[in-house]
């Protein structure tokens, strides 16, 4: 038992601050979308709230606030209150373990500049992320409306599919780092980052999290032009704007766990010296993986369902389980010959097998064709 | 065509967006800057007048019977030299357009014999309630020109009597 | 200790009114919704116990995908309002009785047979330390490691078996 009320002040105000981080964070995440994608279209997006636009969040969440609230005649009413709050929460307990920094000296005592650091951190991640899926989906059938429910399915579909390769691609990271701790595997790559040693597993890593989050291009379940927006067809108001929060905020956290295994976390040079730069550094690191989402999303179609899902299972699923096979193997060889050239191995043979596995589809989505003329 | 061409062609789209946010928005800040209309452009309606102040829409209701959205209303009374609106016999006591029905195809303009009624650059046409879509005569009407009087003057008689001026072809 | 006596009560009391709740609820919705609260009730169980591992793992196997299979199963086959039960007369009847015979026998051999509660040791500390993945890893990939790939090979008899059942043969016309 911890007495100490002030250690007990402590968490309260840094799960204080985590949360807030993440909705303000939520809100100005929709305006950098907003702002980065109108300047890809050569337009220049909100500016007129405020100084450069900035209060428009700010505008947005009143208008939603205050918007009339409906819900379906044939909706099943307390499923369909509790799931937008059930999509919003997975996304805020996964910021409990994420390290935004390591430890600082301040007011006569250390304080560690993340909440958890629990030694599964990493199985928590995969716990909980398969946990949100929860949401969507009786978000979709309790609004009773055949949209909705299409949306709901091709969600799970997809969330389920996709889970599976997110989880084998998290364990090169643990292997690498040799623990599951996320404040462990941010240490392991002071010398390197896990991006150069498994580029492969980045990667899928990334593709899994962007169909996980339901991202352009796999952003299927919320089709506007088919599905006029899927599982949240119903929804209006704050609880439309739950569901929305739920997904930036996702973004945001999927980008924080994309840069805590892959890209060296809150490391940086003159970090270890200036400790409060761990969280500068981390939240460049958030910002340009954002950015890349966003990027992608103004830039490349939506995948068609059927080749989605072949993908998902056809592809990065044996690529994924390539990379632990070979990681491992690598280690291995490392292990026995003591030899660091070992370790070029893995990226060098991963990316080997992933060429083999692009050429293997290749040919055989040619061959399709072919017999179909 | 390489196996590795879908990938390259991924990379190139990544390449097309990036690009993009370095070139100049095509924005017009709209309240403050505003686009400026084609030579043709066809906005919110305009009675013209003559140099001399009267006006040239004759009350002959052309414009109405030509309209195909049935958004013109015109009402025709007599001139006298007394109080005089426009030359010739009848005026426009009341012209009214709705402009929510308008559908701005210019029909109105082409029926009009004597080129009072043109449709003109202004395209702000926003209003808060359906009363107000209905312009009348006066929000419609020019300006008299800085020389002459308004509407109704006082003229010699005998000097008006030809409602339908001398006119040209257009130009363009 | 009376904290975790305290919290072991509470979620007992949820854990075991889901499963009264999954077992009477005529919504098959509501009874996987029942369902996956039990399971996460159980995986804080695990967590008091000391194993994180495992109640993560139980979130993220159960919880996270198999619950998920369920429901999607549900809604594909619209089967979400059961019709009113319709058993069997003497159903009923001999539902309780085997249950009651089976609960006499539990009972007698938990009293008799089995040993005094006093004697079940709650799992040490060491076998649940994060040091324990590894020898749960070394006992199922060294020790064990015939029996383990013999179940993964069994699964993957069941998967295979799956896929031939619910393939079209080829050439064979659409329904």
């Amino acid at each position: 038992m911890i007495t100490d009320w002030t250690l007990w002040l402590e968490w309260f105000i840094k799960a204080l601050v985590i949360i807030f981080a993440l909705l303000i964070g939520f809100a100005y995440l929709t305006y950098y979308e907003r702002r980065a994608l109108a300047r890809m279209q050569t337009r220049i997006g909100p500016n007129r709230a405020g100084p450069y636009g900035l209060l428009q969040p700010i505008a947005d969440a009143i208008k939603l606030i205050f918007k009339e609230e409906l819900s379906p005649a044939k909706a099943y009413k307390f499923v369909f209150f509790l799931s937008p709050i059930l999509t919003l929460l997975p996304s805020i307990v996964i910021g409990a373990v994420i390290p935004w920094g390591a430890t600082v000296h301040w007011f006569g005592r250390d304080i560690n500049l993340y909440l958890a650091d629990i030694n599964v951190a990493v199985l928590f991640f995969a716990a909980i992320a398969s946990v949100s899926v929860y949401g969507i989906v009786l978000a979709g059938w309790s609004s009773n409306s055949k949209y909705a429910m299409l949306g709901a399915m091709r969600s799970t579909a997809q969330m389920i599919s996709y889970e599976v390769a997110l989880g084998i691609s998290l364990t090169p990271v643990i292997l690498l780092a040799n623990s599951m701790s996320m404040r462990e595997i941010v240490e392991a790559q002071r010398s390197m980052w896990f991006v150069v040693y498994q580029p492969l597993g980045a990667l899928i890593f990334w593709i899994a999290t962007l169909a996980e989050v339901n991202r352009a291009p796999f952003d299927m379940p919320e089709a506007e032009q088919e599905l006029t927006a899927g599982y949240h067809a119903e929804y209006s108001g704050m609880k439309f704007a739950l569901f929305f929060m739920a997904e930036y905020q996702k973004m945001i956290i999927v980008s924080a766990i994309l840069a805590v295994f892959f890209f060296g976390g809150y490391l940086g040079p003159g970090e270890a010296q200036y400790p409060i730069l761990g969280p500068v550094y981390m939240f460049a690191k958030i910002m340009i993986l954002l950015f890349v989402m966003i990027w992608v999303r103004a830039t490349w179609p939506r995948i068609r369902y059927d080749r989605l899902m072949s993908f998902g299972w056809k592809i990065l699923l044996p690529a994924s389980l390539a990379t632990v096979f070979l990681t491992a193997v690598g280690i291995l060889m490392f292990d026995v010959a003591k030899n660091a050239l070992w370790m070029w191995f893995i990226p060098v043979s991963s990316m080997l097998v992933f060429a083999i596995c692009v050429i293997g589809v290749y040919q055989a989505l040619r061959r399709l064709t072919y017999e179909r003329v | 065509m390489s196996v590795f061409e879908p990938a390259v062609e991924l990379v190139r789209g990544l390449w097309v967006t990036f690009k993009m946010m370095f070139e100049k928005p095509v924005t017009y800040q709209y309240p403050e800057e505003k686009r400026e209309v084609r030579k043709r452009f066809r906005g919110r309606h305009e009675l013209h007048r003559y140099e001399n102040g009267l006006e040239k829409c004759i009350g002959c209701a052309l414009c109405a019977a030509a309209c195909p959205a049935d958004a013109i209303f015109v009402e025709a009374a007599e001139n006298t030299d007394e109080k005089r609106f426009s030359p010739g016999e009848r005026y426009a006591s009341t012209y009214e357009i709705n402009m929510l029905r308008c559908i701005y195809c210019g029909y109105c303009e082409d029926a009009c014999p004597t080129e009072a009624l043109t449709l003109g650059d202004n395209y702000e046409l926003s209003f808060y309630d359906r009363n107000s879509a209905i312009y009348t005569k006066e929000m419609l009407l020019d300006p008299a020109p800085v020389t002459s009087k308004l509407t109704p003057q006082k003229v010699e008689p005998g000097a008006f009597n030809r409602s339908v001026p001398e006119m040209e072809n257009p130009k363009d | 200790m009376t904290l975790d006596l305290a919290l072991f009560l509470v979620l007992a009391c949820i854990a075991v009114a889901s499963a009264l709740g999954m077992l009477l609820s005529r919504n098959t919705v509501y009874a996987a919704l029942y369902l996956v609260l039990n399971f996460i009730t159980v995986a804080i169980f695990y967590l008091l116990l000391g194993a994180p591992f495992i109640a993560m793992a139980q979130i993220t196997v159960y919880t996270g995908a198999i619950m998920v299979l369920f429901l999607f199963v549900i809604m594909l086959l619209g089967a979400e309002n059961l019709p009113a039960p319709n058993a069997l007369p003497w159903q009923k009847p001999l539902a309780i009785a085997l249950a009651a015979a089976l609960f006499a026998e539990a009972a007698y051999l938990l009293i008799v047979k089995a040993r005094s509660l006093g004697d079940v040791l709650p799992p040490a500390e060491a076998i649940n330390a994060t040091e324990n993945l590894r020898q749960l890893g070394v006992a199922l990939f060294q020790n064990y490691l015939l029996p383990f790939e013999i179940v993964s090979i069994l699964l993957l008899v069941a998967m295979i078996g799956a896929i031939t059942l619910t393939k079209k043969e080829k050439g064979a016309r659409n329904g």
